[in-house]
């Protein structure tokens, strides 16, 4: 009877709201609308990207609806056919890349074709998330020698594409719930120092060309039609950009052409130029808010499952904005990777758009065993 | 136990909570990181970066470098360049393509096969940034477009290098093809770190030379500093990085003896590889039928490409290092060197010839009815009688045939510089276990070991394992990789890097064996079953027949010719060297349903000799050479 004095579009408003985390959403919010302005300045020519993003936004934000709406007890349930299904399909992509040559880190699904790494982005954080939420209460050292290589094999497969840079990041992310489950001091620091060791070895198994993406990091003019152009236009782009930038839409390195893959993974690029310094703080507190309530959650959260995600989560968030940032003003070498929520491209998009869905429905269930 | 539970969760949550904090302060950290990169680029080295982006209305421009020439081995001109305009489109800058091409029309000559390939260039490249809608302009049509050059955004008028083969369709295998860079070229070349050297080339090597050699070929990409206003368009350059020409080919091919070999054959179907001896240098290597590369040069038109897919006689295969087929009797002069050198027969040793040989119950016919009566090793050859080898192989035993003939190369790939060499089959019962799934297939029977003897059953060898093999027999037993580069030549700097003979090994056998079956093959040309082919030839030259089944005869069925269907006819073999003491030359020549190898494939080879020890053309290439001797002498 009570419901039926509430509007029903009042109501329907309610629903909506539900389990809507409002913080998150006005964050994605505004960074999406960012990077919706740098993209318009970026592709200024052909507006129909800005009008396609908008629909992957608009397709995103309904995903992340639905994933807020799950619990995480069910989302625990799609742990492990999600890793098994993202492991066949790197599998597939391994073999049937053979056949087509030079098109191995894609797989055609009908029309379309996506990047199955895209898939263990977060099939593998939910996988060890799931396999330390079971163990939790027998956790040994044996427990996380499994999750390191549940880890490991994916990373692999990603490696071989060879797709370098997404490797690193599904690693990071993975490597963070091993950390955030409680990997001892003492093996972190043994496997740091392991890893130093291990560097020039790794030296020795890069493919020419991702070592010569290094050293062009280090003197960018060595390679001035590769990636070393890249990096030097973008750099240049960065600086112009000044304290208070050129304004919207006035970019002249982006409008000249200077800047690759603009609409991609350089809009950075695009953006610093045009919203200064100042812009680029913008950037980097909306991030720093969005990952600070992201590991709020992860504190605050009930059971090791949900802890666990929401953490990693907000690290892969951390992750991808600083490599790309990183990338684009000349501190680390040129990877693909898109900057989260700025990036044009619809498989990423959905993928983060799912991950904050994942966040809300974690911090959800808190404030449901605290009622 | 429930308080001492709850004591470890809470210990547990203060461990997670604390590396939660952990995690953000070195977030916190890096972003600091960030920020301080910024403030160094934005604000410290704002200046500097200020005057680089007003300077930056420079673009780099890649300069594409002359592809080397191709030359055969007296310097004369296979591959080379020639410089014509072409009509590209940026899709990217073009509003309406359709309508763009339609106006294009009225100006310049654009046929719907353009717009075929235009189309598919399309469809098959993303982010290109122009396309050619129209190669090899007419210097009219050039003056028309630039007249109205300015109706057309996002059309341009270039110059561009274009590959061209004066010699057509001759030794269209050994120099192979240009096509346009695709997805999968690009993915290799970024692989091997050298995509940026391609950046403004749009054709590579395909096939043959062309492609083998595609790095030493290409140069080196240059570029240029082009100063641009603020629509992008170039107004100077400002400095240029000059590209460097690719190196020059030089091949151990003679074109003329190419010439010759070619047309030879005719309209027949088939192969020849000719080898120097002393050094594995390819003379000639044909496979016909063959096409014309120049056909491929501005992106190849989707019609052409259909012709040659479709056709049965398969055009691009290049028959002489990717086709396998029987060896027949071409065979038997190595299995008499095995006898010999294994001790299995002697010069004097003989066998009656009844016309058959019997084994387990069932007959093995030779070609001759009734049979060539007694026969020695010698008259074997010459004679070419199927029973005295159908006996030798059962004496010998497979394993024993296939562990000599491993010697000289059959069954492997002889490392020629081309690609898509084929394997050939040197069949073993080892062979035969890898080869087969079902255990009854795969099991040897020694009845199969008895028509290798005479070159039939599982055996089949490429083109060049032949004609290597008869290098090796000729000179010896030095077995050289086959090659077709002589050397290579630095335009620029004139540096030259010769390609040494590379001897693979050599054969253990003695001199006195390689001798009498030398002596044998002599006899085939003056005696036996070559003496029609050869008759009235001055010079001294070795050689064999071969004549190999398509379809396998039944038992008592006799073969017919007219009978059976013209691509099932037998292919037509003949191997040869010569001069006989010191052997310039070693050839090996397949036709491929061209019947006894005497009839077809024999005269060809006697051409080719004819022309390599005497210098004697046939008739027709004898016309056209004197009309280019009377055009040099005019130009004089």
């Amino acid at each position: 009877m009570e419901l039926a004095t509430v509007p029903p579009l009042r109501r329907i408003g309610q629903r909506l709201a539900e389990g809507i985390d409002s913080t998150l959403l006005i964050l994605i919010l505004l960074l999406s609308m960012l990077g919706l302005a740098a993209l318009f300045s970026a592709t200024y020519e052909s507006p129909a990207r800005v009008l396609n993003q908008l629909a992957n936004l608009g397709a995103a934000l309904v995903a992340m609806w639905l994933v807020a709406q799950i619990p995480p007890r069910t989302l625990m349930r799609f742990a492990v056919p999600a890793y098994v299904i993202g492991l066949a399909l790197l599998l597939a992509v391994a073999i049937a890349g053979d056949v087509a040559n030079g098109a191995r880190r894609w797989l055609h699904v009908g029309v379309t074709r996506f990047q199955p790494a895209e898939v263990m982005k977060l099939a593998l954080p939910l996988m060890l998330a799931w396999y330390f939420h079971r163990n939790e209460s027998t956790l040994r050292l044996r427990h996380f020698a499994v999750a390191a290589l549940l880890l490991v094999v994916p990373v692999a497969f990603i490696v071989r594409q060879p797709d370098l840079g997404t490797a690193a990041l599904v690693a990071a992310t993975g490597f963070g719930v091993i950390f955030f489950a409680g990997l001892s001091w003492r093996v972190l620091g043994a496997l740091g120092g392991l890893g130093l060791a291990a560097l020039p070895l790794v030296w020795g198994f890069l493919h020419d060309y991702q070592r010569r993406r290094i050293l062009t990091l280090l003197d960018p003019t060595t390679d001035p039609l590769g990636a070393g152009y890249h990096i030097i236009q973008s750099t240049i782009a960065v600086g112009s950009g000044g304290a208070w930038g050129k304004g919207w839409l006035n970019g002249t390195q982006a409008h000249l052409e200077f800047i690759p893959e603009r609409h991609t993974d350089f809009i950075f690029a695009v953006y610093s130029e045009e919203f200064g310094l100042i812009g680029n703080l913008v950037l980097l507190t909306l991030y720093s808010l969005l990952i600070a309530r992201g590991l709020v959650i992860a504190a605050n959260a009930a059971t090791v499952f949900g802890r666990l995600m929401a953490a990693s989560i907000s690290l892969m968030f951390f992750t991808y904005a600083f490599v790309n940032m990183g990338m684009v003003s000349g501190i680390l070498p040129v990877v693909g990777v898109p900057l989260p929520f700025l990036s044009y491209g619809g498989t990423a998009l959905l993928t983060l758009f799912i991950a904050v869905g994942i966040l809300m429905s974690v911090q959800r269930t808190r404030q449901l065993v605290q009622s | 136990m429930l308080l001492a539970e709850l004591r470890n969760r809470e210990q547990e949550m203060k461990q997670f909570r604390l590396r939660v904090a952990i995690a953000g302060a070195a977030v916190l950290a890096a972003f600091a990181l960030l920020a301080l990169r910024f403030f160094y680029l934005q604000v410290v080295q704002h200046s500097v970066y200020q005057a680089k982006a007003e300077e930056n209305r420079i673009s780099i421009v890649p300069v594409s470098p002359n592809r080397g020439l191709m030359l055969d081995r007296h310097g004369v001109v296979i591959a080379r360049n020639y410089s014509g305009y072409t009509l590209e489109i940026f899709p990217r800058r073009v509003g309406n393509l359709e309508q763009t091409i339609d106006e294009l029309a009225e100006l310049v000559d654009i046929q719907p096969r353009d717009r075929i390939r235009f189309k598919k260039l399309l469809a098959e490249t993303r982010n290109a940034e122009s396309l050619p809608i129209r190669n090899r302009l007419s210097d009219e049509d050039a003056a028309r477009f630039v007249a109205n050059r300015f109706r057309f955004e996002g059309v341009e008028l270039r110059a561009r290098l274009f590959r061209q083969y004066p010699f057509g369709e001759v030794a269209s295998h050994v120099t192979g093809y240009m096509g346009r860079v695709d997805q999968a070229d690009l993915s290799r070349l970024e692989a091997e770190g050298v995509a940026a050297n391609y950046r403004g080339t749009d054709y590579l090597g395909k096939g043959g030379v062309e492609a083998s050699y595609e790095a030493e070929l290409h140069g080196t990409t240059g570029f240029e500093q082009v100063e641009i206003d603020a629509a992008g368009r170039g107004i100077r350059t400002l400095s240029r990085t000059p590209a460097q020409p690719g190196n020059n080919v030089t091949l151990t091919l003679d074109m003329r003896l190419q010439q010759v070999a070619e047309s030879a054959f005719g309209e027949r179907r088939g192969a020849l590889v000719a080898i120097e001896p002393s050094s594995g240098g390819v003379l000639a290597l044909v496979s016909k039928p063959g096409f014309d590369p120049n056909l491929f040069v501005d992106g190849i038109d989707p019609l052409y490409w259909a012709e040659l897919n479709g056709n049965i006689d398969k055009p691009l295969n290049n028959r002489a290092i990717s086709g396998a087929y029987p060896p027949g009797s071409t065979f038997k002069p190595f299995m008499a060197l095995a006898a010999l050198q294994l001790g299995k027969r002697t010069p004097r040793s003989t066998i009656h010839d009844p016309g058959y040989f019997e084994f387990g119950g069932r007959r093995f016919r030779d070609s001759k009815a009734g049979g060539h009566g007694t026969v020695d090793l010698y008259k074997s050859i010459v004679v070419s009688s199927d029973t005295f080898y159908y006996q030798l192989a059962n004496d010998m035993g497979i394993d024993a045939i296939a562990g000599f003939m491993k010697h000289f190369g059959f069954g492997a790939r002889t490392g020629i510089d081309l690609q898509n060499e084929a394997l050939g089959v040197l069949p073993s019962p080892e062979w035969k276990q890898a080869r087969f799934r079902r255990p009854e297939q795969q099991k040897w029977y020694p009845g199969e070991t008895i028509s290798i003897g005479i070159g039939q059953g599982y055996n089949s060898f490429t083109p060049i394992q032949l004609a290597q093999a008869m290098a090796a027999l000729s000179s010896g037993g030095a077995v050289y990789r086959p090659r077709l580069v002589a050397h290579i030549d630095n335009a620029r700097t004139g540096e030259r890097r010769y390609f040494e003979p590379e001897q693979m090994h050599q054969i253990p056998v003695r001199a006195e064996h390689i001798e009498f079956v030398k002596q044998a093959m002599a006899g085939v040309i003056k005696e036996g079953t070559g003496a029609r082919a050869f008759a009235g030839a001055t010079y001294a030259v070795g050689g064999k027949t071969g004549t190999a089944q398509v379809i396998a005869m039944k038992q008592n069925e006799k073969y017919d010719e007219k009978k059976v269907d013209e691509r099932l006819r037998d292919h037509s073999l003949f191997i040869a060297f010569a001069p006989l003491d010191s052997p310039k030359i070693a050839l090996a020549v397949v036709v491929e349903n061209g019947g006894f190898g005497a009839r077809t494939a024999a005269p060809i080879a006697r051409a080719v000799l004819d022309y390599f020890l005497l210098g004697k053309l046939p008739a027709g290439l004898r016309r056209a050479a004197e009309d280019e001797a009377a055009e040099k002498q005019e130009s004089d």
